[in-house]
């Protein structure tokens, strides 16, 4: 498993899980590519470094000495590039782009703005150095959300009211034949809310009938009971009661007596409420037949000692996706 | 910037969303802030609150929660509002949700004779153009919410906006879309199939002829030949599209419009709400206020975290009966006020950055909102008065003004 595409709805932190699984894909002295491709500088903020510039910019060490190298690919820039590439027209690339003529390529034909995003990634996938050695171990692309993923994977089908022959065609069949091969895997994002486990279900669907491989559904932000496990049930019920508290609140000298006992209760009612449609959705998760991986919500801002943390969570996964 | 350093309380104002929607002078809501923050649900509380306060409503909302669209009645895509069921009301809430490229369909045969409506319909460019060009969406919701306000059936019309990044694209992509449309680059390009195209073409050079020909390389002859044929075809309109676009756009400046921001008490959410708040004030838009939603405040702020953790400790240590459970109790109470302060310290940034926005917070619900019961729950915290908490805290904060005692 060599390229690994991680989506998700909007708000389920799929660039933090990219990040962290490209640096848990890293241990042990691997290279990985972190690429970015919504131009959000999402990547740089996590990493605490400056934006990021359409270069490849090692942005981590991993543990055992692997790196982390980062690219936000800019669609101008690569669109330059590939001019240069098929069409030997540099010079005249520079010029269109004073014109915004660039801009208005992409905006005419959407699907060129994927093609090119893609045909990066393929491009980083499939690179070799003068050794004649694969430059990556892996590939780790923070995809667009889960409502567009298919369609950005879906580059032949994207081009299809495009182009019919020539470089364009003959380059997305190629995107086309690293994104359905055995090396890629399609991991989704989700929160255990209805809506991004929904449209991880949908997403699921339109990616198997595209024939794109399915990896893993990992679950972010999932948090843990506070309360016993045996109370959980009844607390949801509205079964406690002050007085179930009181003499251990009591016996704690806890001030505010009956009155903060009965804040207490409500707060509890509404935690073991919440887990508990939680809970309940981690049902629909599995019945998605993907293997699962839940990463614990962070009660401090995402920082690189986090990212290691989450990582590490994620370095379960690889045997999975691996498998 | 630092957590410990003194900051003098900023109060933002309340916001009295009660009056705001009972108002009669008030005809149109949009709700407006970045993904996922629940301008949706926010959007259809508000609706069904002032249906219940005796308006006529309709909401457009763009991209409802399954369960969410089916409770208010929205199986049918047929791009009209439908009448929601009420009981108890003393007005009347309708509710659709937006289908793009039927509206786009609408305004084209709105404006073409039926040869030549069709002759757009079939063009592959218009396809592409109506059901997924960047800005169709946002420009849609806008032409939909001016057909609703202009339609006079209802004497208040919320709007949810679309799912973007950014909160500003609503008002952006419009212009955006309809600059395209009418764009001296799409006539340029398109100008060989013209009468006096060539003239065009001489005057801007060699540069454009050379670009001409890269994209007829890459993109293909015939997506040129679609554009081209598109815009001949929709030549007439050009001027409709952009009128259309700059009148719903003037109707946002006026009096009885109101734009409600909604965030999440989370850094990007709120800088997201900041920059809206911004703009809008730049535009001479009439903003109502901030929705802090989904925001945790402690049922009781007389125990603060550390006492609350140091007191799980001392319980759990102790031990006997109910003592885990009291513990758990504790441990979910200092959890909660961490959770808050956090969510306050935020919102108070905001604040002190925009002292004259109105704010209303709207605490967590334990599940999703996907009926009209949660709605309802929904709308009460959204227009309830300001101290009526029980907890001491008003809507306005997560937290009282003061400083939890230590």
């Amino acid at each position: 498993m060599r390229c690994h595409v991680v989506t998700g709805k909007g708000g389920t932190g799929k660039t933090t899980v990219a990040a962290a699984l490209a640096l848990s894909l890293a241990t042990g002295g691997r290279h990985v590519l972190l690429v970015e491709t919504e131009g959000r500088q999402g990547i740089a903020q996590l990493f605490d470094t400056p934006p990021l510039p359409y270069e490849e910019r090692r942005v981590a060490v991993a543990r055992g000495g692997g790196e982390v190298k980062a690219l936000a690919i800019d669609v101008e820039a690569a669109f330059l590039e590939y001019l240069d590439m098929f069409y030997n027209l540099k010079r005249a690339g520079y010029a269109l782009r004073k014109m915004g003529a660039v801009d208005f390529a992409t905006a005419i034909a959407p699907g060129l703005r994927d093609v090119l995003l893609t045909g990066k990634i393929k491009e980083a996938v499939t690179r070799r150095g003068k050794d004649g050695r694969l430059v990556y171990d892996a590939v780790v692309v923070d995809a667009p959300p889960t409502g567009r993923i298919s369609r950005f994977l879906n580059v032949t089908g994207e081009v299809a009211g495009l182009a019919r022959s020539g470089p364009i065609k003959s380059q997305s069949d190629g995107v086309m034949a690293v994104f359905r091969s055995p090396q890629t895997a399609v991991h989704l994002v989700t929160l255990l809310e209805d809506m991004p486990v929904q449209e991880t279900a949908d997403a699921i669907d339109e990616l198997t009938a595209l024939q794109l491989p399915v990896g893993s559904v990992i679950v972010n932000m999932a948090t843990e009971p506070l309360l016993p496990a045996d109370v959980l049930a009844t607390t949801a019920a509205g079964e406690l009661t002050a007085a179930a508290l009181l003499p251990a609140l009591s016996a704690a000298h806890v001030s505010g007596g009956a009155e903060v006992a009965e804040a207490l209760v409500a707060e509890s009612v509404e935690h073991a409420r919440r887990w508990q449609s939680q809970d309940a959705l981690r049902g629909d998760v599995e019945a998605l037949g993907r293997p699962v991986v839940e990463l614990p919500l962070s009660s401090s801002p995402i920082d690189l000692g986090c990212l290691f943390e989450l990582a590490e969570r994620l370095g379960d996964l690889q045997p999975a996706v691996a498998a | 910037m630092s957590a410990a350093q003194p900051r003098r309380a900023s109060l933002a104002p309340a916001l009295d969303l009660a009056a705001l929607v009972s108002d009669p002078a008030t005809r149109i809501i949009v709700c407006c802030g970045s993904g996922g923050v629940g301008k949706t649900t926010t959007s259809a509380a508000l609706a069904l609150a002032a249906a219940e306060a005796g308006r006529e409503v309709v909401v457009l909302t763009i991209d409802p929660a399954r369960r969410l669209a089916q409770s208010l009645g929205l199986v049918e895509l047929d791009n009209e509002p439908r009448l929601v069921e009420t009981p108890g009301a003393s007005g009347e809430l309708h509710a659709m949700m937006l289908d793009m490229k039927r509206t786009f369909d609408d305004v084209v045969s709105a404006h073409a004779t039926p040869e030549r409506a069709q002759v757009i319909f079939d063009n592959p460019f218009y396809q592409a153009l109506s059901s997924s060009f960047g800005g169709t969406q946002e420009y849609m919701a806008m032409e939909k919410l001016g057909q609703l306000r202009a339609s006079e059936r209802w004497d208040l019309v919320i709007v949810d906006t679309p799912p973007s990044r950014s909160a500003l694209d609503f008002l952006d992509a419009p212009n955006r879309l309809s600059r395209f449309l009418d764009g001296t680059m799409i006539r340029l390009l398109t100008a060989p199939a013209r009468a006096g195209g060539r003239a065009g073409v001489r005057l801007v050079g060699a540069g454009f002829a050379l670009f001409s020909r890269i994209i007829s390389k890459i993109l293909g002859g015939q997506l040129l030949n679609d554009i081209s044929a598109f815009v001949s075809a929709l030549d007439t309109m050009f001027g409709g599209f952009r009128e259309r676009a700059d009148a719903t756009y003037q109707l946002l400046r006026q009096p009885g419009t109101a734009f409600v921001v909604v965030a999440a008490p989370e850094p990007d959410a709120l800088r997201e709400a900041s920059y809206f708040v911004d703009r809008l004030s730049s535009e001479g838009m009439p903003l109502a206020g901030l929705v802090v939603n989904r925001t945790h405040p402690p049922a009781t702020t007389g125990l603060s975290a550390t006492r609350a953790e140091a007191a799980a400790e001392a319980v759990a240590e102790a031990g006997g009966p109910g003592a885990e459970l009291a513990a758990g109790a504790l441990r979910v109470h200092a959890e909660r006020m961490t959770v808050a302060i956090r969510e306050q310290r935020l919102a108070d940034r905001f604040s002190s950055a925009h002292p004259e926005v109105a704010i209303r917070t709207v605490p967590a619900a334990a599940g999703d909102v996907h009926d009209l019961e949660g709605l309802r729950v929904m709308g009460r915290a959204l227009l309830a008065d300001e101290d009526d908490t029980g907890t001491g805290t008003p809507r306005s904060r997560v937290l009282p003004a003061r400083p939890p005692a230590a």
